[in-house]
This record gives structure tokens, sequence and C-alpha cells, in this order.
């Protein structure tokens, strides 16, 4: 048990991380509204929200609309329901900007908001200051956050998936590095360190598998698409493609010693690859689609907050430590292939 | 069997195919309902059966190795 102690601790890290990552509720936040286009005079819209309480903070509602820094009144609010509550707004002739937000503050939910291009029918935009009325909104929202997950506009609850996506790549890369590091012993002289490589390049696809489906799956219902062009995605599938090219080379080489060192220079060679490719090239060309993926590195603030990072973090070790077990049944396979035991 | 029954089997089993595929359709826009929380479960799924099945491969992988070894010995 001793020497065995990291797989309890992986265990007890998946366990808190699964249970974390499906029972913490998301913050309130606005999930919809029902119109697309305004015209001039009064509209009435309705908004829905997401684990709000429109019902019952019915008293403390304020309602506004913001167009660039001024605000609109609203009139005649009505709560349907905790997720639904409809106002109308009478828009004036010109409004200085299309990109409109509608705001419903509460006490308990903080803002809720929904920010939107609408199209405008008979509404003149002009650039300088046109709104009449300006309304200052009294409920601060920072003083009212609750505890929970932050609602994304578009992610919704799929913001979980960051416990379960995210990690597979984190595991790939610590395996490959097993793999990149064997391999570069390997060459020079330990040929015993090949069986390390290929365990390391066989788990560590299967993470690189598992991430591909499930991105697949997360980018199907957020980006609508199963696969794009992120630079990112098709990374990952040529990083993929080279490591099964390496089994593949593997298999096609019969002795032993010529075999560990013409696919120690291979997975070198792999691995550059796999870090030019998903951790440089990403960057460079500025139009990933991957949050924290352009430019700043993955770990901005601005990308995780704290109620994250408590259940991310262990998900990171947590998945790593299983990647390890996994990698060492592997490898004790391919001792035993070999009949190669210490 | 007929070329006229094969004709027929032939339709039959597009119409069901076309009435899988709208299944599949509906099945698809029910991902998106409530906070599009199902795209986390299949997530959770695959990433627990695609670990199983690796794990399941490498057990009968070693069982073979194991058995190959004991006749070795005799």
């Amino acid at each position: 048990m001793k020497r065995n102690w990291w797989k309890l601790l992986a265990v007890l890290l998946l366990l808190y991380v699964l249970v974390a990552a499906f029972i913490t509720p998301l913050v309130p936040g606005g999930l919809s509204i029902d119109i697309d286009e305004i015209h001039r005079g009064e509209q009435r819209i309705t908004l829905t929200g997401y684990n709000t309480h429109f019902q019952e903070e019915n008293s403390n509602l304020q309602c506004f609309v913001g167009v660039e820094s001024e605000y609109l009144p609203v009139q005649n609010v009505a709560v349907q329901d905790n997720q639904h509550v409809s106002f109308v707004v009478n828009w004036p002739d010109t409004l200085p900007s299309s990109a409109i937000a509608f705001y419903v503050n509460d006490i308990k939910d903080g803002s809720v908001y929904i920010s939107t291009a609408l199209k405008n029918k008979d509404i003149a935009i002009i650039t300088h200051h046109a709104l009449k009325v300006t309304v200052k909104p009294q409920v601060s929202s920072d003083d009212h956050q609750q505890w929970g997950f932050p609602f994304q506009p578009i992610l919704f609850e799929t913001i979980r998936n960051l416990m379960l996506h995210v990690p597979m790549w984190f595991s790939m890369f610590f395996l490959m590095t097993i793999g990149f590091v064997a391999s570069i012993r390997t060459l020079l002289g330990n040929h015993k360190q090949d069986d390390l490589a290929i365990a390391a390049v066989k788990v560590g696809l299967l993470f690189c598998i598992l991430g591909l489906i499930t991105g697949s799956l997360w980018a199907r219902f957020t980006w609508l698409t199963w696969w794009t062009k992120d630079p990112q995605l098709n990374g990952a599938l040529s990083v993929f493609i080279v490591y099964v090219a390496y089994l593949l080379l593997r298999n096609g080489i019969d002795d032993e010693i010529k075999k560990a060192r013409i696919s120690a220079v291979f997975n070198i060679f792999a691995f550059i690859l796999m870090v030019i490719l998903l951790m440089v090239w990403p960057r460079i060309s500025q139009d990933s689609l991957h949050p924290g993926k352009s430019g700043n590195p993955a770990f901005s603030k601005y990308d995780l907050d704290s109620s994250l990072r408590i259940v991310f973090y262990p998900a990171v070790l947590g998945w790593i430590l299983l990647s390890y077990w996994i990698f060492q049944l592997q490898l004790r396979y391919e001792k035993l292939k070999k009949h190669d035991l210490e | 069997m007929t070329l006229n029954k094969l004709i027929l089997l032939f339709i039959f089993s597009l119409t069901f195919v076309g009435e899988a595929m709208a299944q599949a359709n509906s099945l698809e826009n029910t991902f998106f309902e409530s906070g599009k929380i199902k795209v986390v479960i299949g997530v959770a799924v695959i990433i627990f059966s695609g670990i199983s099945f690796y794990l399941y491969r490498l057990d009968r992988k070693i069982t073979r190795l194991e058995k190959e070894i004991k006749n070795e010995k005799n």
C-alpha cells in the first residue's frame, strides 16, 4: 500500500472531481430573449433566465436596456415565473449603437443580462449620444454573486466539460513527455527504455482519441459543427496521425535494437512536432476558438474563476495520475511480452 | 425469395433508416435542452467507456501472454 498511495489519491481526486463537477450549480444567467429585430415605439420583450429567481425576487426586480453606456427604462414589468420576465421597451427614433443588452437585476441573482446585436427596422443609428433618458441601475451585480460555475453564453452547462475534456490533453502531454524522455535515453544506449516509450505512446494515444472525440461532441453543440478548421483541432489530429505512424513504423521493423533506435528518433521528432502544433502554433495563428489559446496563456485569470479552479486543478492531477496508472499496466504488458522480467 | 420481395424489403428498410435518422435528429436536438447538460453526460460516458474498453483489451492481451508463458514452461 505504501508504494501505491498515489493510486488511492487518483481515485479520491477523480471521485471528488466527478461529484463536484456535476453538483456545483451554474450561477444565474440570461438564456435568451424572444425578439430578433426592434422597431420604433413600444415592444414587449420576454427574457428567459437560467437558474434565476424572478418570481421570488419579484419586488426587487429592476429591468432596463443598455445601449453602449446609456440605459433605457422599461415599463410594465411582468414576471411569469422564476425563469421568465417580460417588459415593454419604448424605443426612441435614434440609438447610438445596435449592440443592445437587456438586464434584469435582483438581489438574489445579481445582474442577469443578454447582450445581443439586434436588427433595427426603422430606427436610425447614430454614433453620438442620442438617448435622452439615462437611468443608472441601482442593484450592483458584484456584491450578490452566488457560488457556482460561471454562466457563459453558448456554453451554459457544458462549462463542466472543463473537468473532463481538458485534462485528457494534459494527460496526453504528460505521457508523451515520459515517452520523449525514454526515447532520448534509448538513443543514449539504454535500450530497455524503449518499453517505456511504446507504453507511454499507446496510453497517450488513448487519451488523445478521448480528447478528440469529446472535443468534437462539445463543438457540435457549442460551435454547431463536429469539426472546424481551428488550428488546435487540426493540430491535435495531426499529432494523432503522427503517433499512429509511430506505432506502424515499429511494427515494420523486426530487429529489436534497430526498432528501439529508429522509433526513438521518430518519437523525439513526434514530440517536438506535438509541442509546436498544440502549444506554439495555435498562439501564433491568433484565430483559435479555444479560450485563452490565441495570444494569452491558457491559465489567464479571465478564463478560470475560483469556483472552476478548485475543481479543475484536482481534475488535472487526478486524470494525470490515472493515465500514469494505465501507463504502468501497459508497461508491465510490454515487458512481459519480451519475457524481460527483472 | 423473389426479386419483388427483395425490392419491397429494400424499400421497407429505407423507410426504417429514414425513421431512425429522424429519430437521431430529434435526439440531437434534445442535447440543446436544459442548458446542454446532456453534452457533459455524453462526454463523461465517452471517457468512461473509452478507458474501460482500453483496460478490457489490455486485460485480454495479458491473459493471452500468461497462457503463452505457461505453455512454454510445460
